[in-house]
């Protein structure tokens, strides 16, 4: 069979074609732009109300970390200098509403960043999607971190370092600047997961996951979130309040109220595992 | 433009010989001055404003760059000189005017005599008319006079570092005034902190704090003893840094800092190094007041849940920084 010469535009569309299947992942990309509602039915009482103190259970802290959080005294975040700091990005998914907009270049439409707004402190977040480098170590830490993003199929996977230094849960235990964070944003028709998996060399004995959820809201508003510092507490100049190791008499309340063994409330990453509970059995202490 | 009295290199070189009586003990910094630098590479990050970061192996070099000139915050090592100034010249191809030394340390001192040398200062009028040209040659070295007398020595006896490294512009008190490139300068003496000639400097209109060892992101806080260094003068001078910040919002971004040893830095991170040396300190002194001994103390480990972020078993390591604390806060002996 002959065949006849191809005009040259017929070649064009057919470079456009193959252009376009070779791009085929692109087309997996899903659309995470909108207003998403948090929901709080996942460790509801350590994300709202916030933790009690003395509870590290089924949280993987080394015992560098078990000491800042049983020397941590609540009373820190008085001080005005702590009292607008906001939640590190790796932290942010525990409550409120977020806002995702997408940004793209104008001329080539090549999605450039994903971009995320928090209710709590109106933090922003950029989440590079052009395959920049990331920063050098050397560059500043923030809050939110540097953060770069990729698609594995319809999943947004982000890699975040160049943490300021954060926390794990509120009642002190801190998660260091040495950390990376992996995240992974998973959409389901009006249902968002946002996966957090924190990598911390400092304070981990292992990676510490955690999931939230969120859904769809179709008529999605954020407030705003102002916040000024005020002078609580008159002190002394250089203050900062802390317990001395081995004096924070209030690590025992949640024990003694839930009828949690000392062990188990300390954490450490043998406390997330399933096996663990069976060698609990007859060490609870009866709650009050 | 230049504000401030200049006292000319001849002047201060005779005076330095003549007017020392403090004793010179061994720096307790000094690892050593590394001789080779040939893999070493001097970074450049824009911090804001007219101030740049330069990151090489020793302390971090500060840059501001204008119509006036070029000023530097430190001088890291003689050997990273050329580099130094390669990367400097990237950033402005106008004089070096002045350099600025936040204490004696060699690793922030040792490439002063290299880097002045490829300056000149600015001079004029009855100035340059007794001293003729020399009045401009080399860049002016600025610093608290403590700095020149650990650097120096009182006639016929060795000196620390080498006269041409010395500073030329030496001021007494808390502070120092520059006004160039068209910003305000504050250089602001610390009294025994890292040392007992530290200072930090501030540019006010680009809105960047240069500190020297009086904070860092990398160890703990370098207390050099032997040289007046105190831990409660370290913590002042974080209290000091944080008086001066004016953050965006929260903790971030408005000010920035660029630490002796480190990454650029904001408020956030200068008030968690503040709480981490106040909680190490006052754990310290309980003891202190609990009449341990220093051994008892060390092996109580009062560092334990900062050593992942803070700790080393080199040159500076856990257990000085712990002997200095303690060093500092224990009662003399009679």
């Amino acid at each position: 069979m002959h065949f006849l010469p191809r005009p040259k535009t017929a070649r064009r569309a057919l470079l456009v074609l193959a252009t376009a299947l070779m791009s085929l992942p692109a087309f997996g990309q899903i659309n995470l732009s909108g207003v998403w509602q948090n929901l709080l039915d996942e460790d509801f009482p350590d994300r709202l109300a916030g933790p009690e103190l003395g509870d590290y259970a089924g949280l993987p802290i080394n015992a560098a970390d078990r000491l800042r959080g049983e020397t941590w005294d609540a009373s820190l975040i008085t001080l005005p200098d702590y009292q607008c700091r906001v939640h590190p990005s790796d932290y942010a998914s525990a409550f409120a509403d977020i806002r995702i907009w997408e940004e793209y270049d104008r001329e080539s439409q090549n999605l450039i960043a994903i971009h995320l707004h928090h209710f709590a402190w109106g933090t922003e977040r950029t989440i590079w999607m052009d395959g920049r480098p990331h920063p050098p170590d050397y560059a500043l830490h923030t809050a939110m971190g540097f953060s770069t993003g990729k698609w594995e199929g319809d999943i947004l996977t982000v890699t975040t370092d160049h943490l300021k230094e954060g926390w794990f849960r509120r009642n002190g235990l801190a998660r260091s600047d040495k950390a990376v964070v992996t995240e992974h944003f998973i959409r389901h028709d009006n249902g968002l997961t946002w996966v957090t998996v924190v990598d911390d060399p400092a304070y981990l004995e292992e990676p510490l996951f955690r999931s939230r959820d969120y859904t769809f809201s179709v008529a999605g508003q954020i407030a705003p979130y102002p916040c000024e510092s005020v002078e609580e507490i008159i002190r002394p100049r250089g203050v900062i309040p802390h317990h001395l190791p081995g004096t924070n008499t209030f690590l025992k309340e949640y024990q003694q109220r839930h009828g949690i063994p000392e062990d188990a409330a300390m954490g450490g990453a043998k406390t997330m595992y399933p096996e663990y509970r069976s060698k609990l059995k007859g060490a609870g202490v009866q709650p009050k | 433009m230049r504000t401030t009295q200049t006292i000319p290199v001849l002047a201060i070189a005779a005076l330095a010989g003549a007017a020392l009586a403090i004793a010179q003990p061994a720096p307790a910094r000094a690892p050593g001055i590394p001789q080779n630098f040939d893999n070493v590479e001097v970074h450049i990050l824009p911090a804001q404003g007219n101030v740049y970061m330069l990151v090489g192996s020793g302390g971090n070099i500060t840059v501001q760059a204008g119509s006036d000139g070029v000023l530097l915050v430190d001088a890291e090592y003689a050997g990273l000189a050329d580099k130094i100034l390669a990367a400097v010249r990237k950033i402005s191809d106008r004089p070096l005017r002045y350099i600025i030394n936040t204490h004696y340390h060699p690793d922030h001192t040792n490439g002063n005599e290299r880097l002045r040398k490829a300056g000149s200062t600015i001079a004029g009028g009855n100035v340059a008319g007794d001293l003729g040209a020399e009045a401009s040659e080399g860049a002016q070295i600025i610093a608290h006079v403590n700095v020149l007398n650990r650097m120096s020595a009182p006639t016929g006896r060795q000196a620390a570092a080498p006269q041409g490294s010395w500073p030329t512009d030496t001021f007494i008190g808390n502070e120092k005034k520059l006004w160039f490139n068209n910003e305000g300068i504050e250089i602001i003496h610390i009294p025994n902190a890292h040392t007992d000639g530290d200072s930090i400097v501030y540019f006010r209109r680009s809105d960047v704090i240069s500190t020297g060892d009086l904070f860092v992101t990398t160890t703990y806080p370098i207390i050099d003893v032997a040289a007046g260094g105190t831990i409660n003068g370290y913590i002042e001078a974080l209290n000091r840094i944080i008086d001066l910040i004016v953050p965006v919002y929260g903790q971030e971004g408005g000010t920035l800092v660029i630490p002796g040893h480190g990454r650029l830095c904001d408020l956030g991170d200068v008030i968690n190094y503040r709480e981490m040396v106040t909680i190490i300190r006052d754990r310290v002194q309980d003891m202190i007041k609990k009449g341990m001994t220093l051994e008892q103390v060390k092996a109580a480990k009062p560092t334990f849940d900062y050593d992942p972020l803070y700790g080393s078993s080199t040159f500076w390591t856990t257990d000085r920084f712990v002997e200095a604390v303690y060093n500092t806060l224990a009662p003399k002996k009679k």
